[in-house]
């Protein structure tokens, strides 16, 4: 026999584990409802496969395993699935959980089964997945999913497997009996963990308590080929937690933090090793185990086979429970367990034990009094933690330094609590502080993904803003090498006109400066003849000259003139009237100069009547362009008289937007100037034409939008669904919110809360005929 | 004088060459940035909810480290605060109300028939929780929405809720234990007698 090691601590409660033991297993008749939970493991919930009204065989999978750690659920016996609802429970907070209800048809008719009777023909992740389907998960305690620890070997080198049948808390017998009863059982089922696990070397660990159970294991041992080794170990609570097991009977400890796996050591629970025997050997899968109902409040107590899903009443009843004794139902052992508050709960995978406790053997916990830092606690901490400084961090919510102190070592064991002096439920304050640590994690890591996330949206707005201003930058760069290429070839086209301009400007002047001159010459010439002066002929010669110089100019004058192209092939409209209206003007002059100089009888009165009737027939050419250029154009779009129809419902939303608005200032304005006593007769004035105007804009817009709502169904093929939709929640937001303000406003007395009625009204009407519409495209749709 | 000469020119070159380390020291280790302010940052909570009047949470971690106060933030709340305080060296005060107040955690819900597919509210999201097409329903990504109600205002038909996250079988934890009344061992006839005369 090999050593056997010290754990810290533990403490010796009394065991009363041989009211239990009286009797063989029994097996429970069929109950009339099963309710078995999508969720009886650590991990994922199972995925429901069935629906309400199916009919299910025995031993059918009935929720599938989602993810990498879950198991599968299957029917624990034949009948039909007559609800999938949330059910209570077993579990801490009393919540209901998700729940298949199968009410059974009393004929336990099997699913088809694929027994594998030689487990080593099989590859090993074949095996795993078939125990893995087989809803095969630790049947200890924590339900951790089994076929994990199995194919843990792949990463990790694990040289022993211990089998845990310690079962070190009072009262829970079912290991026992099941070691006693089923020992073949369990060693088939660890001859394919070992086959699994490939260890060097395999120990079942059995409290001295159980005697009979160990001499069963040695003998179904020593019949088998496998080279197991049973280990005694000393009666002590809590041997059979994991961590301590494998310090008990190989000295290693399993450092914070760290699987047991990392030190080369796998752990199962006997229970579970007849799961994995079942599941393999014979094909049968998770559908029931040993349960051990005790207490002394019943009166027939004992280790039950159980169908998981069987409300924990029936096994009560089957034990002959005494309710006037019950005064608290426990599920799993006193120690550990959990509180059952409603006996409807079923049994699940891990309900190793069910204590009907009277109020002797659970008395109401004393006052909870201070800590007088006897350090008995700190004596019997198994997992050689400090319970009282944890006690302080947690009372004081200084869970930084909880964690520092490793409560997340915690395992919950509840020794420090049964040895306090001053009953003080060290335990709860634990489990609240590590919720808490948990939460205080959970919401860190949601803290930093949300940081990252928005990280990302704002680098990717940048980014996007940055994409935006480069294309802006370069269409603007575009734009402007494009105007300076036009304002070149437009500089150089005036250029040239200027050019030409610049030249008929001068030739222009030097004429008119030539013309003058005659002029001068021609009058110094007459004056000289009156006076009768000498040097006649000399100023006549001037003349002559001045005339030649006058000519000359005029033709080069004419000649620049015609050289120039003809200004506008298509002059516009305005040009030409332009023209004419000079045209005239120059008439209207001409024709005064000509009427006053025939009134003097001067001579210059011919000339002028010669220009004038030149003139005129200018103006007349003039005149007649204009005409045809105006009949020629295109006729302006005169504005459309026509309303409703051609009228953009849009606009007119718009206007009456913008007349509300308007109202509504208006309004304000008037409640000011009451409110500061003002004057406010020309206001209210105001107001009401303001109004009225509004109602005339609403009407207008309304008009439109029965038009434009009734052509809508005329289109009936073709009617867009999402947006009637979308009007319609529009139209029934309104309302809402209409109605909100009329709430508001008759709660503060306004004035305004009977417009707002009416309003109101409106809107109401709108949104049900929104809504007829709606149901209408969709019936129509439908058909 | 040949000493002090020589104690002179040695004390030269001695400030010379740790001068010289110094200078190199300050060039290759500098700090980028004011490393209090990831800190800070970091014990926020990240919803970017902006109640602290500013565009996110870094810059309010900024805003602290440049004075502001530090009881600006009602989703952190009194823990965040007390972080805050711990860090900074500070006096942890009570959470300024005209921020908002500490309310339980929620998530954004969009009551999907009645969504138009407008997409302001995924404009909104500062952190992207929201997944929609415009003319398409939309929904929000629980598992990364933090709850700011950023959306809930420009949905024009009011379809976004802010539910409480419910409590399922796996979020919950224990509660902290009610400890009943303190008393001393002497006290608990008395106690008792008086229970029973009630």
């Amino acid at each position: 026999m090999s050593k056997i090691w010290q754990f810290h601590g533990g403490i010796h409660p009394p065991e009363n584990k041989q009211q239990s033991l009286q009797q063989a297993i029994r097996k429970l008749p069929l109950p009339a409802r099963l309710m078995v939970p999508l969720q009886q493991h650590i991990g994922a919930p199972a995925d429901s496969l069935v629906k309400v009204g199916d009919k299910v065989l025995k031993g059918q999978l009935i929720a599938q395993p989602i993810g990498h750690i879950s198991v599968g659920v299957h029917a624990p016996s034949s009948g039909t699935v007559v609800d999938i609802t949330p059910h209570p429970v077993p579990h801490a907070s009393g919540m209901p959980g998700n729940c298949i209800i199968i009410a059974t048809d009393g004929e336990e008719r099997w699913t088809e089964l694929h027994p594998h009777p030689d487990h080593r023909s099989l590859d090993r992740t074949k095996l795993t997945t078939l125990i893995r389907r087989a809803g095969v998960s630790g049947m200890g305690g924590a339900g951790f999913p089994s076929d994990i620890k199995l194919h843990l070997g792949d990463d990790h080198i694990v040289n022993t497997l211990i089998i845990n049948a310690v079962e070190c808390e009072p009262y829970i017998t079912a290991d026992d009996i099941l070691m006693r009863e089923r020992a073949e059982q369990i060693v088939a089922g660890l001859e394919i963990s070992a086959h699994l696990i490939n260890p060097t070397h395999c120990i079942i660990g059995i409290e001295d308590n159980k005697p009979e159970a160990a001499r069963a294991m040695l003998a179904a041992i020593r019949a088998s080929e496998l080279d197991a080794e049973v280990v005694v170990l000393p009666t002590k609570y809590p041997s059979g937690g994991e961590r301590q097991l494998i310090k008990l009977v190989t000295g290693v400890e399993v450092a914070s933090g760290k699987l047991p796996a990392d030190v080369g050591i796998v752990v199962q629970n006997v229970s579970t090793l007849v799961a994995i025997h079942q599941a393999v050997h014979h094909g049968r899968p998770l559908i029931s185990r040993i349960t051990t109902v005790t207490g002394a409040a019943v009166r027939d107590p004992g280790n039950l086979e159980v169908l998981i899903g069987t409300p924990v009443q029936t096994l009560l009843d089957f034990c002959a429970l005494d309710p006037t004794q019950l005064s608290r139902l426990v599920m799993g052992g006193p120690m550990m367990g959990l509180t059952l508050l409603d006996p409807s709960v079923p049994v699940i995978k891990t309900s190793n034990c069910l204590i009907a406790g009277t109020a002797q053997e659970f008395p109401a916990s004393a006052p909870e009094m201070n800590c007088i830092r006897c350090g008995n606690c700190e004596q019997v901490c198994p997992a050689e933690l400090l319970p009282q400084q944890l006690l302080w961090f947690a009372k004081g919510r200084e869970l930084d330094k909880a964690k520092r102190y490793n409560l997340l070592d915690c395992i919950e064991c509840g020794a420090c609590a049964y040895v306090c002096p001053s009953n003080i439920p060290l335990v709860q304050y634990y489990r609240f502080a590590k919720g808490e640590i948990r939460r205080e994690q959970q919401e860190q890591r949601q803290a930093e993904q949300a940081r990252i996330r928005f990280e990302a949206r704002q680098a990717r707005l940048e980014q996007e803003k940055q994409e935006k201003e480069e294309k802006r930058k370069s269409r603007a760069k575009a734009a402007a090498a494009n105007q300076a290429q036009r304002k070149d070839v437009a500089e150089q086209q005036t250029l040239d006109k200027d050019d030409t301009e610049t030249r008929l400007k001068s030739l222009k002047t030097q004429a008119a400066v030539a013309r003058t001159k005659l002029k001068k010459a021609e009058k110094t010439l007459a004056q000289a003849e009156e006076t009768g002066a000498s040097e006649l002929d000399a100023l006549r010669s001037a003349v002559a000259e001045n005339q030649a110089n006058s000519d000359k100019a005029q033709a080069a004058l004419d000649e620049a003139q015609r050289s120039v192209p003809a200004k506008t092939i298509s002059p516009t409209l305005k040009e030409l009237k332009v023209a004419a209206a000079i045209a005239r003007t120059k008439v209207t002059k001409t024709a005064k100069a000509l009427a006053d100089a025939q009134s003097k009888q001067l001579p210059s009165a011919e000339p002028l009547a010669k220009a004038l009737i030149d003139l005129t027939a200018k103006a007349e050419a003039a005149e007649l362009a204009v005409q045809q250029l105006s009949i020629s154009a295109p006729p302006v779009p005169a504005p459309s008289t026509q309303p409703a129809a051609p009228l953009d419902p849009k606009q007119l939303k718009t206007a009456a937007a913008v007349a509300r608005t308007k109202l509504k200032k208006a309004h304000k304005a008037l409640l000011q100037a009451q409110e500061e006593g003002n004057d406010c007769t020309e206001l209210s004035a105001q107001v009401a034409t303001l109004e009225t105007q509004a109602a005339q804009a609403q009407a207008d817009w309304d008009q439109a939008e029965n038009g434009a709502d009734s052509r809508q169904p005329e289109s009936a093929g073709s009617v867009d669904l999402s947006a009637l939709k979308s009007a319609a929640a529009i139209a029934r937001t309104k309302v809402k919110k209409t109605q909100q303000a009329l709430e508001r406003a008759e709660a503060e007395g306004q004035p305004s809360a009977e417009q707002l009625r009416n309003a109101l009204q409106e809107l109401q009407r709108k949104a049900e005929r929104a809504q007829h519409a709606l149901e209408d495209a969709q019936t129509q749709q439908e058909a | 004088m040949e000493f002090v000469l020589i104690a002179v020119v040695v004390l030269f070159l001695l400030a010379l060459v740790f001068g010289g380390l110094l200078g190199f020291a300050s060039i290759r280790f500098k700090v980028e940035g004011n490393p209090i302010v990831d800190q800070i940052d970091a014990l926020l909570p990240q919803t970017q909810c902006g109640q602290c009047g500013h565009p996110g949470c870094r810059p309010y971690a900024e805003a602290i480290a440049n004075g502001e106060a530090i009881n600006h933030c009602p989703p952190g709340g009194e823990s965040t605060i007390a972080a805050l305080a711990d860090l900074l060296d500070v006096e942890a005060i009570p959470l300024d109300a005209e921020h908002g107040e500490e309310q339980a955690k929620t998530v954004a819900f969009i009551r999907e028939d009645e969504c138009i597919g407008c997409t302001k509210c995924i404009q909104a999201c500062p952190v992207d929780a929201i997944v929609g097409a415009a003319k398409l329903m939309h929904t929000v990504v629980t598992a990364e929405c933090t709850g700011c109600d950023l959306c809930v205002e420009p949905c024009p038909v009011d379809c976004i809720d802010m539910l409480p996250i419910p409590t399922t079988l796996t979020t919950w934890s224990w509660p902290a234990p009610t400890p009943e009344l303190q008393l001393i061992a002497t006290d608990r006839p008395r106690q008792l007698a008086q229970e029973g005369q009630v």
